[in-house]
């Protein structure tokens, strides 16, 4: 919250801004989102087409309290909230360690404060997550469909959302009770979607400009991104791949997409089917984190800010899996280091990464949390223990592989910093910091689908019997 | 910060306490620096580069050598380091030089040196024993004092943001009085003693340490009912304090003297060439005068019974420092200033003499000296105000009254700092850092004396919630009136007058209380 002080990035506080104006000035039908008391403060900031570019002081001091004010009244307490009703933080000390924990994740911190965005989208899935939590259907639901339309990001999350409750609908048996839950459910999302779209309903011609904006699948938009290389800084499976080998020269761009569609669908359908089939509070947090990660490591035209959409969700699982969720959450911010060099934050990175640390290792003693119970992955060991014997001294390994990691990036974050790249290879920092959190999450998607596949009510009911 | 009390007990919370504010520091790092960062630079090149003998006659910048000699030799080990960082920042002839390198080197060195401020802080925890043992870590009384020293936001904005010295500086008073109040006297003379050396501002709370030294370490025993005992004088205390504080003389002042350059470094600290106040009144008591003054003028002028030919243009809040005139009231002379602070310090350096309530009273004397000597001194600067702000925060944790007037005090001595960060950028950072501690400080104190009478009664209370519409008014709504223009000095003036109140009022209920304090106790042994 402290970023208060840095430059923002051209790009997207230039997006915003405009958008401001845009909303403010051009008549209702073409509205995105309303911002009415910026034109009390100085008209000049939302003059149309005069303000391009425009950066002033104290617009700059607007906009980031606007950010600080959206944080406030929705992201942070969707995170209070949840810590509270969570069942394992029964203490207030606990849930507000575990809070304050989560509030001081970096790269939501970062992105939001420094380079600049709302998190009113990741707010409201909060909110989603919070309701259903409570078996609140319906409002879980609407919150969803707000976070929805505000970012359509947010379709990471629907599959998770959509599996879970329809799990919960088959579960009540299709032919009464579920079936009207269902029809609620889905009376409630036709509902939100109408009163979202309502200013553009006016005729087609609208609607599709808007789809079309916001999902770029035009041909002749999608071929421009195509041929244009991608940039070596993002995460992303086909970025690492495209190292080794050029996909764009074997396969056509058409034949590229089909490919990533398929091979996200793929990753995604055990654990989506697992939980309409099972559909358990716990299974559902986990699909949101591998669901989201799957969309993330094999689609294309992903930003790397999209990793934020997997972070929040692991956030929510810190208290289940604190050494995992600590691990990935400093990759995750990790993985933006050459956005975050470029907006100047480097040093908000280190002071904030080497907090969260300290306050992650310090709240749940991480480092005593690393045997394969407390990873979850008890049942997984259990089957596969004719087959491998190390692991007696899985927590050792795991504790060592996490420090070799943890150097690894202080490592590489210096040498971003401080040293230049040799001329031959001028992309060389950004590249080698991509694929290796790549890797990274690679192993972490692995991870998690094995612990939601192998996570069965036998399980859970043999932890209350030990 | 209440989240960061850990599972594991122990002192591992201190620590916590340590690195979370080391962490915000390191974060402020980027944030808004005023011209003290080019003094600060400006004495780091002036003792790198010349000899001892031009330090206080140097003056190509106008931010000329004004601390004691062992600040200066502090800056000279300083630029030893900052070489490696930047060594153009070590030119004499770089006036307001700035760089990345610069700019990290010095807020760092400052962070830094908050490490002496952090053991002071642990130090004073083990002196202050509550008297109930809670059972909860963050009602200990250690804890919550540690909370309100660590994350001081006075001492946070000023050091952090505007640029200053003070951490270390205040690390070694507070040792010097946790040494007192352990009875290791010599060490917290030789403490006060090097710290007077480093920053002449304390000697304000000089008289304190003198009388208590005198009372409690020179004459060894009292009667039995506490009054003097005089036949217990020893001889070997006063040498002993005596060398000391000689040792520690010559060692500062010693090569000037022998270059007979002690007028001169005399002249550079105590420039009483400057105006009763400066362009932002501190809250004291001369600000209210001025106040008054002004009132009257313009009171006058309407019922014409001042001429309006004979009052000078100039007005006192024009912003720089000359010396001014007041149109109605007496005009106020340095030696006037020196008369009223002595007067005011009399009644509390008597108390102490009379009647020694062992380290509480020598902490209370000190408060109402720091706080005497800011109502009534010559040119004080409201950052004046920590120096009475963090002594009372060890009294605080003790008893609910001083609680109470801690408090007051605080909140008003905070707001009124305010007007240091003026940028736009560090409006959000200044008023939630205030509103944080603020809020901490109230709910923690209330909950540690909340078995006894409410801290604070109803006045005083509507009086600290005016503070919210008077920011409101000074920062949001006046910039965007047509006044701006005419009386630019309005939000300034009301900050400063309304603070003063509240500054007056709490020196005045902490005078009372330990004067009537003292009496009750004195009318109990008879």
């Amino acid at each position: 919250f402290l970023g208060a002080g840095k430059p923002p990035m051209y790009g997207d506080y230039e997006a915003q801004r405009h958008w401001q104006e845009v909303t403010y000035n051009l008549p209702v039908r073409q509205w995105y989102v309303v911002l009415l008391y910026a034109k009390l403060i100085n008209p000049d900031w939302i003059a149309l087409h005069t303000s391009r570019g425009y950066e002033s002081q104290p617009h700059k001091l607007f906009m980031r309290t606007t950010v600080f004010v959206a944080d406030l009244l929705v992201y942070i307490p969707a995170v209070i909230l949840y810590c509270f009703s969570l069942k394992e933080t029964s203490t207030k000390k606990k849930a507000s360690i575990c809070a304050l924990c989560i509030l001081l994740y970096p790269g939501l911190i970062l992105i939001d404060h420094g380079h600049f965005q709302y998190p009113l989208s990741l707010g409201f899935a909060l909110w989603g997550v919070i309701y259903l939590s409570y078996d609140w259907d319906l409002l879980g639901s609407a919150a969803f469909c707000l976070a929805l339309n505000y970012k359509q990001m947010e379709l990471y999350h629907s599959l998770p959302f959509f599996c879970y409750l329809l799990g919960k609908c088959f579960k009540k048996g299709l032919k009464g009770k579920g079936l009207v839950l269902l029809t609620k459910i889905a009376g409630t999302v036709v509902v939100c979607f109408a009163v979202c779209w309502l200013p553009f309903c006016t005729d087609m011609e609208q609607i599709m400009q808007v789809l079309r904006r916001l999902f770029p699948i035009d041909r002749g938009l999608f071929e421009a991104c195509m041929f244009s290389s991608p940039p070596p800084r993002l995460a992303n499976i086909w970025c690492s791949l495209s190292v080794l080998i050029k996909i764009k020269n074997i396969v056509s761009p058409q034949t590229q997409l089909k490919l990533s569609f398929a091979v996200t669908f793929l990753s995604l359908l055990p654990t989506c089917i697992k939980l309409t089939v099972q559909p358990s509070l716990r299974g559902f947090k986990f699909a949101l984190v591998s669901c989201a990660l799957s969309f993330f490591l094999f689609s294309f035209q992903v930003h790397e800010k999209s990793i934020l959409l997997v972070s929040v969700p692991v956030c929510l699982i810190i208290n289940e899996i604190p050494f995992m969720a600590t691990w990935f959450l400093l990759v995750s911010t990790f993985s933006m280091l050459p956005l975050l060099l470029k907006d100047g934050l480097l040093l908000a990175y280190a002071v904030t990464m080497l907090a969260f640390l300290s306050a992650c290792v310090a709240s749940f003693s991480i480092f005593e949390k690393t045997s394969a119970e407390d990873l979850q992955l008890k049942p997984f060991s259990l089957s596969l223990k004719g087959y491998v014997s190390w692991f007696k001294s899985f927590p050792k390994i795991v504790r060592s592989l996490f420090l070799l990691s943890v150097t690894l990036m202080g490592v590489l974050s210096v040498m971003s910093a401080a040293v230049h790249p040799p001329q031959r290879l001028p992309d060389l920092f950004p590249l080698s910091v991509s694929v290796i959190s790549c890797l990274h999450f690679l192993l972490f998607l692995v991870y998690f689908n094995v612990v939601i596949l192998w996570d069965s009510k036998n399980s859970r009911s043999q932890k209350k019997i030990s | 910060s209440a989240g960061r009390a850990m599972a594991a007990g122990g002192r591992s919370w201190f620590r916590a306490l340590a690195l979370g504010v080391s962490f915000l520091k390191c974060l402020l790092i980027p944030a808004y620096y005023s011209t003290d960062f080019e003094v600060h630079r400006n004495w780091l090149a002036i003792t790198h580069n010349l000899p001892l003998s031009q330090w206080y006659y140097e003056a190509t910048s106008e931010w000329t050598l004004d601390y004691p000699p062992f600040f200066a030799w502090f800056e000279y080990a300083l630029s030893h380091v900052a070489k490696y960082f930047d060594p153009k920042m070590l030119v004499i002839e770089n006036l307001n030089y700035t760089s990345r390198a610069t700019i990290f080197f010095q807020r760092f060195s400052v962070i830094f040196t908050d490490i002496l401020f952090i053991y002071a802080v642990r130090e004073c925890c083990r002196c202050v024993n509550g008297k109930r043992a809670a059972k909860d870590i963050l009602e200990k009384p250690t804890f919550i004092l540690a909370v309100l020293l660590l994350w001081n936001f006075g001492l946070l904005i000023v050091d952090h943001i505007h640029f200053q010295y003070n951490g270390f500086l205040f690390g070694l008073m507070l040792l010097s009085v946790a040494r007192l109040c352990q009875k290791r006297y010599l060490e917290g003379a030789f403490l006060f003693a090097v710290l007077l050396h480093f920053k002449h501002i304390y000697m304000y709370v000089a008289p304190a340490y003198g009388i208590y030294l005198l009372r409690s370490y020179c004459f060894t025993a009292n009667n039995a009912d506490g009054s003097l005992k005089w036949r217990s004088f020893s001889f070997l205390h006063v040498t002993l304090l005596g060398l000391i504080v000689c040792l520690v003389s010559a060692l500062s002042l010693g090569p000037f003297i022998v270059l007979g350059q002690l007028p001169q470094v005399i002249s550079r600290l105590f420039p009483f060439k400057r105006g009763l106040c400066h362009a932002y009144w501190a809250p004291n008591f001369w600000a209210l005068y001025n106040a008054m003054d002004k009132a009257l003028t313009i009171f006058g002028l309407k019922c014409n019974f001042l001429d309006p030919t004979k009052i000078p243009k100039a007005s006192m809040t024009g912003g720089l420092v000359q010396e001014f005139q007041h149109t109605v009231l007496p005009s106020v002379t340095p030696l006037a200033t020196l008369i009223c602070t002595f007067i005011s310090i009399l009644p509390s350096v008597f108390c102490l003499w009379f009647k020694p309530q062992g380290p509480r009273g020598f902490l209370q004397c000190l408060v109402l000296c720091a706080l005497s000597s800011f109502m009534f001194g010559w040119h004080v600067h409201e950052k004046a105000i920590l120096l009475a702000i963090l002594p009372l925060s060890l009294l605080s944790v003790q008893r609910a009254k001083d609680a109470g007037i801690y408090l007051i005090l605080t909140t008003t001595g905070h707001f009124s700092l305010f007007p240091l960060l003026f940028t736009p950028p560090e409006l959000p950072i200044k008023i939630l850092l205030m509103l944080l501690f603020t809020v901490y400080s109230f709910s923690s104190l209330k909950s540690l004396f909340r078995r006894e009478r409410p801290l604070l009664n109803w006045l005083e209370t509507i009086y600290l919630v005016q503070l919210v519409p008077l920011e409101i008014f000074c920062e949001i709504i006046f910039p965007l009136t047509p006044w701006k223009q005419h009386f630019p000095f309005v939000p300034l003036l009301l900050t400063s007058v309304y603070c003063a109140l509240g500054v007056s009022y709490a020196w005045l209920k902490l005078y009372v209380s330990v004067l009537t304090e003292r009496i009750s106790v004195r009318q109990k042994a008879e």
